[in-house]
């Protein structure tokens, strides 16, 4: 089994904290993780709006990629990066014509082989089954498990987690000793790609979404996804501008909270980089 | 030697604007063995059949063809026609001119040579027609009624009334069935209980009518006028006739924490119980799986206290065999509940209920007498949220149907919450407001205009809890897709209705088709909207599809016509139309090898096999036998048989290799 990492264009950017955090992480339970070489945008939120064989034919010259470099299974990290490639492989595998077309325009032969996982599946299946035995510092906080809407969603081309009421997150905290909150925002909008347009409108709805956080005796918000991440930390300042509050509620990706249970070093999992300070360490 | 005579229909113009039935006419009359074939322009007129008739006897007919509309028209027309004409009516057939050729073709040539084809393949099959007999099958007058709802209720009532036996089957410890729950039904606010009980003890005093509570169907076999049906008879624990009903028992059982069917689980029963006041009969259950005797083997305080010894804890299950001619099947439906709602929560929220718990709470015998009090803290909701269409028509949530009865009810909800808290506020999510009925949209427009229930036309996406209030997120499509954001006390879901629990189950035993959602079907959604695809059983109410009480009560009327226009005569009669396994003389008996491989094909358990013995009782020869009482004449078995040695009368395999063949030759 090779598995291979398609980081997109956050994980060398914005979210360079969650690129180290999943490499830190891989290092510290010995798993491979392989760069799909000369990778492309998966076309984002852009592609799919302006043209659709575009918007196939980006990811479809990253999975085919993968498959000729003999990749089985590809971990996506970005939670919209994730979505383009899934949704791609499921609309390439139901429509054959679709699918001929798109490998002429890349000019290569994409099959549909690789399988393609988010983070919480990597997660789940490489590192759940052993993570107690590495468990130094247990996570022993309150936490809001925050999905946003890319990591289940659409639900009947992902089939992963319920899409109004997602658990798995939740579940991979409580087994590095965290204890989830109920909370109602865990799928509300965080305002998304406004972030570099409108970013009243972010302040607005991530404002919600974090005042719901704190209310709940959240010690941080668990993120699995660049986007939401930028827009709960990065844009803080604008939403405690927006509402005027002073939330210092942290956010945190879920891999960086399982890299400080297993001891790894706040640099290490890139939590120096974070705009909000992390004082749980 | 065959004398055919053939009579072309123009149908009007339906058939002569694009076939030349002339040349239909004249190049079948030049076929062999054809003695007549002639046109007219209504055949199914009486001047039409006079035709047929007259043909019959003046050319000595032996087989006649009316090229026609589909048989399912006028099969039965031109039958009894050429029964009056003296000949056998199987001796008949119709060839499909309109439905088959004229209907879906241009006017040309090649649609008069289609329809001349069409015609003579009927020519070929009738000239191996052999006369039948209808079949004869007795009829046993007693109705079988599964489900003791209102709509149960009403056909066993119409059926006893016309003198016939019914036995009513009722799987929970009383009838009444949900309107027994409701509290005031639309349009027109009367009491649910003040009309349903009346008509619930009528049931139990009527002489014809034989109920059976706290029963189920185990088995059925048989066919129509004639089912045998086994029916499990659970254990009450109880000595029926020895119990007054006084209800001591009931008071004194320590168990006192068990979930209130009746009331929505929103109050408690002990183990012997009676569901309601009002139950009929008015005899307590003991519930064995709450029960402190039959799970620890000790209290027994019910048998103590009992004044006359009525209880029996040893009392067996009991099966009565019983010989029924129809069965109406009136099982009723369901409700989803408020935990299949992940967005509202999966039933977490105390104060988020359904329209039945709703109707609980509004009903004076309800768990509150009345009064609008929300579970979690029994305080009167200020405001309160009513979401129509909860899980109807959303085909993500796997149910596209709307379930008919949630407009009218959110409606009725909402105007019982303003007369009862009259400075609470209602408001209710909606899709469209589907009030067809009579003074049903009035009813709806009383709700908003007299009673200011505010109507938000849209959808809820989530609901979740803070500070002790609920939040309702919605959108208002009519003020341009504005969110909503209410905080309310409480929240009532109009779930969708769904198939009854067990419906599947019994479909199966019944041997009666169902939909994807396990709702019982009709044989036609039309033309046969009480019967099953299975003589002589019938459905009533809402085991069909969501169905408000007027709907369910004209249909199970319906249903006991249906049974008792069966019962009005003695003896039933069938098309012979059916499949024979061939019968020989000694010793070859039959040409069927008894390979067994017809029975399990048959969809109706029509076929067994029969066993001839020599003289001193040994089975000399096996061969399968179908019984002409169950066939339906499906025409499998003659597809499986492997020896050829089974064929449908009226359909035989030499039929339709003629027709076959009429096809591939030139004429």
């Amino acid at each position: 089994m090779k598995t291979g990492i398609y980081p997109g264009c956050s994980l060398t950017g914005s979210a360079r904290d969650y690129n180290e955090s999943v490499f830190a992480l891989a290092e510290a339970f010995g798993l491979e993780l392989n760069q799909i070489p000369d990778w492309n945008c998966c076309g984002a939120t852009a592609a799919h709006n302006l043209n659709k064989e575009l918007s196939l034919a980006l990811p479809a010259r990253i999975l085919a990629i993968a498959e000729k470099n003999g990749i089985d299974e590809i971990i996506v990290p970005c939670a919209a990066c994730y979505s383009r490639l899934v949704v791609t492989q499921h609309e390439l595998k139901k429509n054959p014509e679709l699918k001929n077309r798109i490998n002429e325009v890349i000019e290569m032969d994409y099959r549909g082989t690789s399988k393609i996982l988010n983070v919480i599946e990597w997660i789940d299946k490489y590192i759940i089954p052993v993570v107690a035995e590495k468990t130094v510092k247990p996570f022993n906080y309150k936490v809001a498990c925050y999905y946003g809407c890319l990591l289940v969603r659409p639900n009947k081309v992902l089939n992963y987690d319920r899409a109004e009421d997602p658990q798995t997150m939740d579940v991979v905290m409580t087994k590095i000793g965290a204890v989830p909150v109920d909370y109602p925002y865990k799928t509300e909008c965080c305002g998304a790609g406004f972030s570099v347009s409108r970013t009243d409108i972010v302040s607005k709805l991530s404002g919600k979404i974090i005042e719901d956080a704190e209310y709940r005796g959240a010690d941080a918000i668990i993120v699995a996804c660049p986007m939401c991440h930028s827009n709960l930390d990065m844009r803080r300042p604008d939403i405690n501008k927006y509402w005027a509050t002073e939330y210092k509620i942290p956010v945190i990706f879920v891999t960086q909270a399982i890299g400080l249970a297993i001891g790894l070093s706040p640099e290490k999992v890139g939590l120096k980089r974070h705009f909000v300070d992390v004082k749980i360490s | 030697m065959a004398r055919i005579g053939v009579f072309v229909c123009h149908c009007g113009e339906n058939i002569s604007a694009t076939v030349d039935c002339g040349k239909v006419a004249e190049t079948i009359g030049k076929l062999k063995h054809v003695a007549l074939s002639t046109e007219y322009k209504y055949m199914c007129s009486d001047p039409g059949q006079t035709l047929i008739k007259e043909a019959i006897k003046e050319h000595n007919l032996t087989g006649v063809v009316v090229s026609a509309c589909s048989p399912r028209m006028h099969e039965p027309t031109f039958r009894k026609a050429c029964a009056e004409g003296g000949l056998n009516p199987f001796l008949c057939e119709m060839a499909n001119l309109r439905e088959h050729c004229s209907w879906v073709h241009e006017k040309n040539e090649l649609t008069t040579e289609k329809a001349i084809d069409i015609v003579r393949t009927q020519v070929e099959k009738v000239k191996l027609n052999s006369a039948l007999q209808p079949i004869k099958v007795p009829v046993t007058k007693t109705a079988m009624v599964i489900g003791g709802g209102i709509a149960g209720i009403q056909s066993a009532l119409d059926i006893a009334n016309c003198g016939h036996k019914v036995i009513m089957i009722e799987r929970s410890p009383s009838i009444g069935g949900h309107m027994s729950q409701l509290s005031e039904t639309f349009p027109t606010l009367d009491c649910s209980q003040c009309i349903l009980t009346p008509r619930m003890v009528e049931v139990a005093q009527h002489p014809n009518i034989t109920l059976y509570t706290y029963a189920e169907v185990e088995s059925v076999e048989g066919f129509i006028g004639n089912f045998k049906v086994k029916v499990r008879k659970k254990a009450k624990s109880l000595d029926e006739k020895a119990c007054t009903g006084c209800g001591l028992c009931t008071t004194k059982c320590p168990q006192k924490k068990i979930p209130n069917e009746f009331e929505q689980g929103m109050g408690m029963r002990p183990a012997i119980y009676v569901p309601f006041p009002q139950a009929v009969p008015n005899r307590p259950v003991i519930d064995k799986e709450h029960c402190t005797y039959y799970l620890k083997g000790k209290c027994k305080i019910c048998e103590i206290v009992c004044p006359t010894k009525a209880i029996r804890f040893d009392q067996p299950d009991e099966i009565l065999e019983l010989e029924i001619g129809a069965i109406v099947v009136a099982t009723g439906f369901d409700i989803k509940h408020a935990d299949f709602f992940p967005e509202y929560g999966y039933g977490r929220y105390k104060d988020i209920i359904d329209g039945l718990q709703f109707e609980r709470l509004a009903s004076a015998s309800g768990p509150t007498s009345g009064a609008i009090l929300r579970p979690s803290d029994g305080k009167v909701p200020k405001n309160i949220v009513f979401i129509a269409c909860a899980g109807s028509r959303d085909p993500a949530k796997g149910i596209a149907y709307c379930s008919k009865i949630c407009c009218m009810y959110t409606a009725k909800h909402a105007m019982l919450y303003k007369h009862k808290v009259h400075e609470g506020k209602a408001h209710v999510f909606y899709m469209d407001i589907r009030s067809g009925g009579k003074n049903y949209d009035e009813f709806v427009r009383r709700a908003i205009e007299e009673d200011h229930v505010n109507y938000i036309r849209g959808r809820v996406s989530t609901i979740f809890e803070r500070d002790g209030k609920l939040f309702v997120k919605g959108v208002d499509t009519l003020l341009g897709a504005m969110p909503v954001e209410i905080e309310a006390d409480m929240v009532v879901l109009a779930t969708a209705g769904v198939a009854n629990s067990g419906a599947e189950d019994l479909a199966q035993k019944l041997h009666v088709s169902y939909d994807s959602h396990k709702f019982f079907a009709e044989a036609h959604p039309k033309l046969k909207p009480v019967e099953t695809n299975t003589a002589g059983i019938f459905l009533a109410g809402a085991c069909q599809n969501p169905k408000d009480i007027p709907d369910s009560v004209s249909q199970a009327s319906g249903a006991a016509v249906k049974v008792a226009a069966l019962f009005s005569q003695s003896e039933l009669t069938r098309e012979p139309l059916v499949a024979v396994v061939n019968r020989t003389s000694p010793p070859l008996y039959s040409t069927c090898v008894a390979c067994g491989m017809c029975k399990p094909v048959c969809p109706y358990q029509a076929i067994e096999l029969e066993e001839f013995k020599a003289r001193d009782g040994r089975v000399v020869k096996k061969a399968a036998r179908i019984n002409e009482g169950l066939c339906q004449g499906c025409g499998t078995c003659v597809a499986v048989c492997r020896s050829k040695s089974i064929d449908l009368l009226g359909y035989s395999n030499n039929q339709v290799y003629a027709e076959v063949v009429a096809l591939l030759n030139d004429y």
